[in-house]
């Protein structure tokens, strides 16, 4: 690997973890404001225009908190479950294929860190990889009410996992390949996949939500039943790290539905674009206005539905979603194949 | 058997119907109701650049006036200490001497006037209960503090200031209309 490779990978890297992090924080922001604004309130605007610096604030106030380590508490993995948790979330960020190519100062830049061919996969090791963060915290706190949110969460990421699993299988048929990038590239102008795996995507989606632990599927963390679940003994930054690591997850679980699903960086037209640093641009602006606009959706939804009882939970992931994905699967093989031969 | 509210609904506990099972159709009809919700106008009040408006028989911190010469009008009869159901009032009664006539309307003042903020409970008795019409509630809301000591509330701070009188009109006149 020559220099001048290396020294671009590492400030992409670098970027695009910025960027992450950026978003995550605003996500923050963002959800309180949304939240608010479902519910006629304006929510956060003291800090700052408009609330703009509320984040900061959060985090300054996060900061200072005092932080307690309980005696009964296995010392160094109450330590290592924030950790890994952030770690495992930022990790999936270097798949993705952030958009073709980005032309600056006469620079080009490959916009994906890493052009894995088995790039799905690797994200889901990685997400799947998440749910020890939780564990490890909730197990470590010594805790019943932290003990239960993590058994909570790994038995939910377990299931939810398989149909998620079943039904990117279904696209991967479709497009042949593992790679991101390819598939990204397949789904150049309108070709989305959501079109022809409509029942995929909204298995996807719902098995991300609870991936993601996010309301409806919240219930590691249920305030009402576990008093936060997992991370009841945590407290200042690692808190800060578990409550971050969720809108990290977020963000990455919305590029990745909007790179399996609705084009990636494609957005129709754009082959009447004939600069490629324009294109460039403009692909990566695309990209992230899908993002922004899940990011919404995983909001809006958590200020629709209420929480569902743990048995739903269950009964929803195993008796409906993985069916109903194998169902996907079967169909879409039959389709893969018929056309494979001409039909 | 007379029913309480018009809003009761019978519990049904029938089978779901296809469309009821797959969730999607509520979900979705749930997101169009929070999502009107998003542009609709706002309950919030921002605060202390926005006050909302009291309402005239609006009961707050109690004030003790003076009269038109500016003398104060409370005689220490005690009637509202008696009255209060909280027993926050406490006073010390003095004789007025001679040449304080310009401070004091009548012969027997209040030397100590002490209000419990913590103990009143802002019923307005007091003020029913006062002979001289001495004692008003106004619309100013107790103000925070950093210790119980700070919410008993002496004569400098119940005493309406010479130069920034307090009008309590709306109240006189919302109790004329009781009479
Ligand atoms: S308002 Fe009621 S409770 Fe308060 S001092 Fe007057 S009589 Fe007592
Ligand atoms: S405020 Fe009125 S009721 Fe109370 S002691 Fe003075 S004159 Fe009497």
């Amino acid at each position: 690997m020559d220099q001048a490779l290396l020294i671009e990978k590492i400030i992409l890297v670098l970027t695009m973890l910025g960027i992450t992090l950026l978003i995550a924080t605003y996500s923050t922001y963002a959800e309180r404001k949304v939240a608010a604004f479902l519910q006629d309130r304006l929510g956060p605007d003291r800090a700052g225009p408009f609330g703009l610096l509320q984040p900061l604030a959060d985090a300054g106030k996060m900061f200072f908190k005092e932080e307690l380590i309980p005696a009964a508490s296995e010392k160094w993995l109450f330590i290592m479950g924030p950790g890994i948790a952030m770690f495992t979330a930022c990790m999936t960020g270097a798949a993705i294929p952030w958009g073709t190519e980005l032309h600056i100062f006469g620079y080009t830049l490959n916009m994906q860190i890493a052009d894995i061919d088995i790039g799905i996969l690797y994200i889901i090791g990685f997400v799947s990889m998440g749910v020890y963060g939780i564990m490890i915290g909730g197990w470590a706190s010594n805790n019943k009410y932290s003990l239960y949110g993590a058994i909570r969460a790994s038995s939910q990421m377990i299931s939810y996992e398989l149909a998620m699993g079943l039904s990117i299988i279904a696209v991967v048929m479709m497009s042949g390949s593992l790679s991101l990038k390819e598939i990204a590239a397949q789904q150049s102008g309108m070709n989305w996949n959501v079109w022809y795996q409509p029942l995929g995507f909204v298995i996807f989606f719902t098995c991300a939500l609870a991936e993601c632990n996010r309301a409806p599927f919240d219930l590691p963390e249920c305030e009402t039943e576990l008093i936060g679940g997992y991370h009841v003994e945590y407290s200042s930054m690692k808190l800060g790290f578990y409550l971050f690591a969720e809108y990290i997850n977020m963000f990455i679980s919305s590029a990745v539905i909007a790179t399996l699903y609705f084009g990636g960086y494609n957005f129709p037209f754009q082959d009447m674009i004939s600069s490629p640093a324009l294109l460039g641009w403009l692909q990566f602006i695309a990209l992230f206005a899908k993002i922004f606009f899940f990011i919404f959706v995983f909001m809006w939804i958590r200020w629709t539905l209420p929480r569902f009882r743990y048995d739903q939970l269950m009964h929803l992931g195993w008796k409906s979603l993985i069916p109903l994905a194998i169902l996907n699967m079967v169909i879409t093989a039959a389709v893969v194949i018929a056309r494979n031969n001409g039909f | 058997m007379e029913r309480l509210t018009t809003r009761a609904k019978q519990v049904s506990n029938k089978e779901m119907t296809l469309m009821e099972r797959i969730y999607l159709p509520a979900i979705l009809h749930g997101m169009g109701v929070t999502l009107k919700h998003f542009f609709m106008k706002k309950a919030s009040v921002r605060y202390p650049e926005v006050q909302r408006p009291f309402s005239p028989v609006y009961r707050g911190v109690h004030v003790l006036k003076r009269d038109e010469e500016g003398r104060e009008r409370c005689t220490a009869c005690g009637l509202c200490a008696v009255a209060c159901p909280a027993e926050a009032i406490t006073m010390v009664a003095e004789e007025r001497k001679k040449g304080e006539e310009h401070l004091y309307r009548e012969e027997k003042y209040a030397a100590v006037y002490e209000i419990n903020q913590l103990r009143c409970i802002f019923c307005g008795l007091c003020e029913e209960a006062c002979p001289k019409e001495a004692i008003f509630l106004t619309d100013k809301i107790t103000p925070v503090e950093e210790d119980r000591a700070s919410f008993i509330y002496g004569k400098d701070k119940l005493v309406e200031p010479l130069d920034k009188r307090v009008d309590v009109s709306k109240r006189q006149s919302w109790r004329l209309n009781q009479a």
